[in-house]
């Protein structure tokens, strides 16, 4: 009875997504998967929810635009998503622009920085909410969502924090737990239906790598800045060379981190969204049978990946701090570590991730 | 292209909110939460410690008890053996006390009846010499009355000494 249920079900699925084809595919004539996926994944300036026979079901965020000659204006994005302009504003291709092509600057409220407004209100009440927890708990065994978020707070301290900065890893605590549940969140609330593609956005990842870089600039030591300028144990000419290498990876490490998270989150999207295609292209239904099961398979695997991604940038983040910060003590055990010196520079250059996840236990010793 | 330019007004926002985000996590969720989580991680410790220290105390506290009772049992013993010893000699001493004293009766009665005896046999050696006198008397003076039998006497006397 069940099965029988499950089947009438999927056959009605399947019937509503055979009928909309073509009845689209006589409106516009070609599906262009290519613009509808980049559509899905880029920033804009209303909420598109879903659409359905009755209309499209959008909220219309606000447009917030300064223009060094006439000052700030703001109204709903309504009057201009369909092209039209308003005053000398218009859209080109999700871009604010002036018709007279004089310079503004969008601080527009965008479907992300919604979405960012949502998910940074959603972390502070979950947060705020555990932390009370534990005050009105004091004494007693963790509970509820302070009892499931706790392993990871531990975890991000005890695995990545302790391990990766040494001593020191108290100072760094809140913008690592910051980071970490600020991507988890971003990234699974990124994949509910509707919703925004926040971490799979470059500005945000950016942003991100740019305050890591910031934080590991303001906790270097001198040995760190020595390591890049005049490289202990590499021949002197070598030494003259690596002082771009090591500047350029200064800089790369951050770039990783931006364009590692972006690219995963993007490309996650992207895949399932490639998958749904699949049955707009073909403009068959019975592809849902292989579109569908890949489909669930990208998103499940999503749901890791979401977790994944945030765990690697934290315990990036946490080694290039425990990198900075590291105390140099090579000279006490004479040349026998001359070799590993070298080892870390290179890993520096090359910024693999393998190569680097192994440093905090060499660096351990 | 869109896609890996970055957006000037979200990177705005996300440095606002962001770092507003973290201000305030910072403040009022992780510095309780890593507080609470220490202090109760400080607390199991303590009680750990504690517990082990229990463990310890009560173990010697357990092998003292084991020693005194042992020490309690062997003074026990050693007291049982010393008042046995003591009884034994007490009956022992109480036996020959009695011996000696019943010896010393003995022969303080033995004595006393060797006594007894030499007084009665003297009194009776008195008496019989008392006797024999009277009666040597009475019979010397009936055999004496005469002159004539005093003169014989006195004759016989005389020759049996013979005067050397």
């Amino acid at each position: 009875m069940k099965r029988l249920l499950t089947l009438f079900l999927c056959l009605c699925t399947f019937a509503g997504f055979a009928a909309e084809p073509t009845e689209t595919g006589k409106k516009e004539e070609a599906f262009n998967p290519g613009q509808v996926i980049l559509h899905h994944v880029a920033d804009s300036h209303e909420w598109h929810w879903f659409s359905t026979d009755n209309g499209n079901f959008i909220t219309y965020l606000p447009i917030i635009a300064y223009q060094p000659s006439k000052g700030l204006s703001v109204f709903s994005s309504k009057h201009i998503v369909e092209g039209e302009t308003y005053g000398n504003f218009k859209l080109e291709e999700e871009h604010l622009v002036t018709t007279d092509g004089s310079k503004v600057y969008d601080f527009s409220i965008t479907k992300n920085v919604a979405a960012l407004a949502v998910s940074s209100l959603v972390l502070v009440i979950v947060f705020i909410s555990v932390a009370r927890t534990y005050k009105r708990r004091a004494g007693q065994a963790p509970s509820g969502l302070q009892g499931f978020l706790e392993p990871f707070v531990i975890f991000i301290r005890d695995e990545v924090a302790k391990k990766s900065i040494g001593p020191k890893y108290e100072r760094y605590m809140p913008y690592l737990l910051t980071v970490f549940f600020f991507i988890w969140f971003n990234n699974l609330l990124g994949l509910t239906p509707g919703a925004a593609n926040l971490t799979g956005n470059v500005a945000v990842t950016a942003m991100l790598a740019v305050l890591t870089l910031i934080v590991t600039l303001f906790s270097s030591n001198k040995n760190y800045w020595t390591h890049i300028f005049w490289t202990p144990g590499v021949p002197l000419p070598l030494r003259i060379i690596m002082i771009p290498v090591e500047l350029v990876g200064v800089i790369v490490k951050p770039f990783s981190l931006a364009v590692r998270l972006f690219a995963n989150i993007t490309a996650g999207h992207i895949i399932i969204l490639s998958f749904i295609s699949l049955i707009f292209i073909f403009r068959s239904a019975y592809t849902g049978f292989l579109s569908v099961p890949f489909g669930l398979f990208i998103s499940v695997l999503e749901l890791l990946v979401a977790i994944l991604q945030a765990y690697i940038f934290t315990l990036l983040t946490a080694m290039y701090i425990g990198g900075a910060l590291e105390e140099h003590h090579d000279e006490e055990h004479g040349h026998g570590h001359e070799h590993d010196d070298y080892g870390f520079a290179e890993e520096r250059q090359g910024g693999s991730n393998f190569a680097n996840l192994t440093k905090p236990d060499i660096a351990a010793h | 292209m869109s896609l890996i330019t970055p957006e000037f007004g979200l990177l705005f926002w996300q440095t606002l909110i962001f770092l507003l985000l973290f201000l305030l996590l910072a403040k009022f969720a992780w510095k309780p939460i890593l507080g609470s989580l220490k202090e109760r991680e400080d607390s199991i410790d303590e009680a750990l410690r504690m517990a082990q220290n229990a463990k310890l105390e009560m173990q010697s506290l357990k092998a003292g008890n084991e020693k005194l009772l042992a020490d309690a049992r062997h003074e026990r013993d050693q007291m049982l053996k010393e008042g046995q010893v003591i009884a034994n000699r007490l009956i022992e001493q109480a036996k020959t006390t009695a011996v000696e004293e019943a010896s010393r009766i003995a022969q303080q009665a033995r004595e006393a009846i060797q006594q007894e005896k030499n007084q009665a046999l003297a009194e009776v050696k008195n008496t019989a010499a008392q006797l024999s006198v009277d009666i040597a008397e009475r019979v010397l003076r009936r055999e004496l009355a005469e002159p004539a039998a005093q003169q014989n006497l006195v004759d016989a006397y005389l020759k049996d000494i013979k005067l050397n």
